[in-house]
């Protein structure tokens, strides 16, 4: 008897207790997950300038002109000009290296897009966002230090504005209006300091015309938003700079915009703070090595105010019953028709499309021929293959720009111009000329025959990051139509299956279970008779 | 009939554990492959990382056992036999007739299952190991060393885990195919099956 209780105890002990034991401490291993570590970094904004500006003779003066203001800062801040003479702010080109094609010199000041179609020929309004005074034609003198615009980035009162048309000159006393009056500049010069968030926004958030246009992930919203919007510039988070990430020495600026850059050098990386092992747990530090921060911290861009998607250029150019332009606007108040530009589509909330991205970008140049509908303004290199590549989220622009049918190529257009008959299409809705003077200034041939043509240009995203409760789940990609369906040069768990191996598989299983049924129902039948 | 102990308490301790570890690498790794839902894709990977871990460590015991005890011999194929257990598979058991093959402590397994076990000892346990901790750890290619990625090892890993939910149902039934219906069962949670008596042999 005692025999059989202790022969009951060891086998629920082997056969139940033991084996449950090891599938608990099994559970007990899958549930722990690391907890992030927290960052710590001193901001911009707790810097403390070792001068008080307004103690300065030199700067108590009446200033004349913003140049003799530039002048000011230089007699003290000596060498600084030849540091922003260096930089792609003020040059708009970069000597970079595009793999395949060799070193080009790619900027602002040379590259098609298929927002504008670029900024050189329409200097008056474009160049608005160049750091210099003026550069209002090809007579502007980038070696003269004086047409540094020092105030621009460095006005801490928001009262220095550059005036609209103007090329990069804030208004003087001939041009000044209601809108736009002379600075004040012992003012403005006696207040200087590192540069604020809306020191970088007044050209970075409203490129192409208007606010988020062109990014998606930059606009005038981040200037006092919440940590949905972005976690680090929120008002009710650490309020974070523009510059606390793209650190500055010397005023080389880090970070880069891939619609205008081609190299994988001088990058700000989010490990910087947060290293490569963020979240300190195994499964998901290991994606870094393929997925970059930015796919799962950043589900959807365009959080606050509707960012461009699409922009068809040729419908432009349509006027009313007086010979002038209009304009329609869609449900949300955006613009979806404009005689200058064209249709739009406009969204918010916008999901990222995905793509591999190694650093590295390839662009139509202006010297470039049309080899592929859509044309390609930019394309990102990266592939599963390519260690150094990652899974980025992109904002895709797509449009319909305007093209020479005889030499093949875009065209620069000329657009804008102070006053009608100078031929800039925004004034005198004139396809053929407006191309023929935008290619002049330029410097490139026109057939006299366009046409229009599909294009898509791809701005990599990378502000906006979510609070980490609305990052990305796993199934969003895991799982057979998630965000990653249209990249599929790997092999992705939870998405991707070998289908014959899944139909064998199944069928396997399947053919068995009839076995099992066939045989237990002939078991079943057996048992019958033979009782 | 007299009641023999043929499991002992390592082997009853190895047959439970595998069993819950397997079950729940099922349910998880159909859930990763993209069959259906269980417990949320993450805690699914967590939690089939952890169970092939312990699967490791407890196969590693399973293998010293073996070594020791000497038990291994009890899974090597034999040609005897193999033709009358699938007849009595495939009419006997319908008749009445007796197993072809007398169970004993010194060979509990029959030619047929000596086959399969075989098979998943020798093949898809390895295969399911090495594949599914090349998966834990070579992601992604070259890293640590050029690797054709993770394709290659997935689908073989998928395969494998077909034929061990193929085996999982055919074992559930044939388990009942033994002296009673439940005799089987019996026998693995106990350790003690009743067998006849000229079978009897001394166990360890």
């Amino acid at each position: 008897m005692k025999n059989q209780f202790s022969k009951s105890v060891m086998a629920l002990l082997v056969s139940l207790l033991l084996p449950l034991a090891v599938l608990l401490l099994t559970l007990k291993v899958a549930a722990h997950k690391g907890t992030p570590d927290v960052v710590d970094v001193k901001l911009k904004a707790e810097h403390i300038s070792s001068v008080d500006h307004s103690q300065f003779e030199i700067l108590q003066q009446d200033f004349e002109t913003p140049h003799d203001v530039t002048a000011a800062c230089l007699s003290c801040h000596t060498g600084r000009d030849e540091e922003i003479m260096a930089t792609a702010h003020w040059k708009w080109e970069r000597e970079e290296e595009i793999p395949g094609r060799g070193v080009v010199s790619v900027g602002k000041k040379n590259l098609l897009n298929n927002f504008c179609t670029g900024a050189n020929g329409n200097n008056g309004s474009c160049m608005r966002c160049h750091i210099g005074l003026g550069w209002k034609d090809k007579s502007f003198d980038f070696a003269d230090n004086r047409n540094i615009d020092c105030l621009v980035c460095h006005d801490q009162t928001d009262t220095y504005f550059k005036q609209k048309g103007q090329g990069g000159m804030p208004a003087t006393a001939e041009t000044a209006n209601s809108a736009y009056q002379v600075p004040d500049y012992p003012y403005v010069a006696q207040n200087v300091g590192l540069p604020k968030k809306n020191n970088c926004g007044i050209c970075h958030f409203y490129g192409g015309g208007g606010n988020n246009v062109k990014h998606g992930d930059l606009e005038e919203a981040l200037l006092s938003c919440t940590k949905e919007v972005d976690v680090h510039m929120a008002m009710d988070g650490p309020d974070m700079a523009c510059i606390d990430c793209h650190t500055t020495e010397r005023h080389n600026i880090m970070g880069k915009l891939y619609s205008v850059s081609s190299a994988n050098t001088n990058r700000i990386h989010c490990d910087q703070c947060h290293t490569t092992t963020p979240h300190n747990d195994k499964v998901l530090d290991n994606h870094f090595e393929k997925v970059a921060c930015q796919t799962c911290h950043i589900p959807i861009y365009a959080k606050a105010n509707a960012t461009k998607l699409y922009w068809d250029w040729s419908s432009a150019g349509l006027t009313d019953d007086h010979g002038n332009g209009y304009s329609e606007d869609d449900a949300d108040g955006n613009h979806n028709y404009l005689s200058i530009k064209g249709n739009f589509v406009w969204d918010d909330h916008v999901k990222p499309e995905y793509y591999w991205f190694n650093g590295t970008v390839d662009h139509y140049l202006s010297s470039d021929t049309i080899t592929e509908v859509p044309v390609k303004i930019n394309s990102l290199f990266g592939a599963y293959r390519d260690s150094t590549a990652k899974i980025w989220p992109v904002k895709v622009h797509r449009g319909k720009q305007i093209y020479d049918t005889g030499n093949n190529t875009l065209i620069s257009l000329k657009l804008w111009a102070a006053e009608k008959g100078e031929g800039a299409f925004w004034k005198d809705f004139d396809w053929d000329t407006a191309a023929r003077l935008g290619m002049e200034y330029n410097n490139r041939p026109y057939s006299g025959n366009y046409d229009f043509i599909a294009s898509e240009v791809y701005w990599p995203i990378n502000h906006m990051v979510s609070p980490k409760e609305e990052t990305l789940s796993c199934t969003e990609c895991h799982s057979r139509d998630g965000r990653l369906a249209q990249l599929n040069d790997f092999y992705l768990p939870g998405r991707d299956y070998n289908k014959s191996v899944d139909y064998a598989g199944f069928g396997l299983i399947f053919m068995t279970l009839i076995g099992i049924v066939a045989h237990f129902f002939g078991r079943l039948v057996a048992y019958f008779k033979n009782r | 009939m007299e009641k023999v102990k043929i499991y002992s308490r390592f082997e009853r301790f190895w047959h439970w554990t595998q069993m819950m570890l397997i079950l729940l690498l099922i349910i998880t790794g159909f859930e990763i492959h993209g069959t259906f839902e269980a417990f949320g894709f993450e805690t699914s990977v967590r939690l089939h990382s952890a169970a092939g871990w312990a699967f490791l460590i407890l196969t590693i015991f399973a293998i010293f056992w073996m070594l020791v005890t000497g038990q291994s011999r009890q899974f090597v194929p034999v040609r005897n036999n193999i033709k009358s257990q699938i007849m009595y598979y495939i009419s006997g058991i319908f008749k009445k007739e007796p197993h072809p093959v007398k169970k004993t402590a010194d060979s509990k397994l029959n030619p047929l299952q000596r086959i399969i076990y075989f098979g998943l000892i020798i093949l898809v346990f390895p295969v399911q190991l090495i594949t599914g901790f090349s998966y834990l750890f070579f992601h992604y290619p070259d890293k640590p060393f050029a690797f054709e990625g993770l394709e290659a090892i997935a689908v073989l890993h998928t395969l494998g885990a077909f034929l061990l939910v193929a085996f999982v149902l055919a074992h559930l039934y044939l388990i009942t195919t033994g002296h009673t219906i439940t005799s089987n069962l019996q026998a693995m949670i106990t350790g003690y099956e009743e067998l006849d008596e000229e079978t009897e042999t001394a166990t360890n």
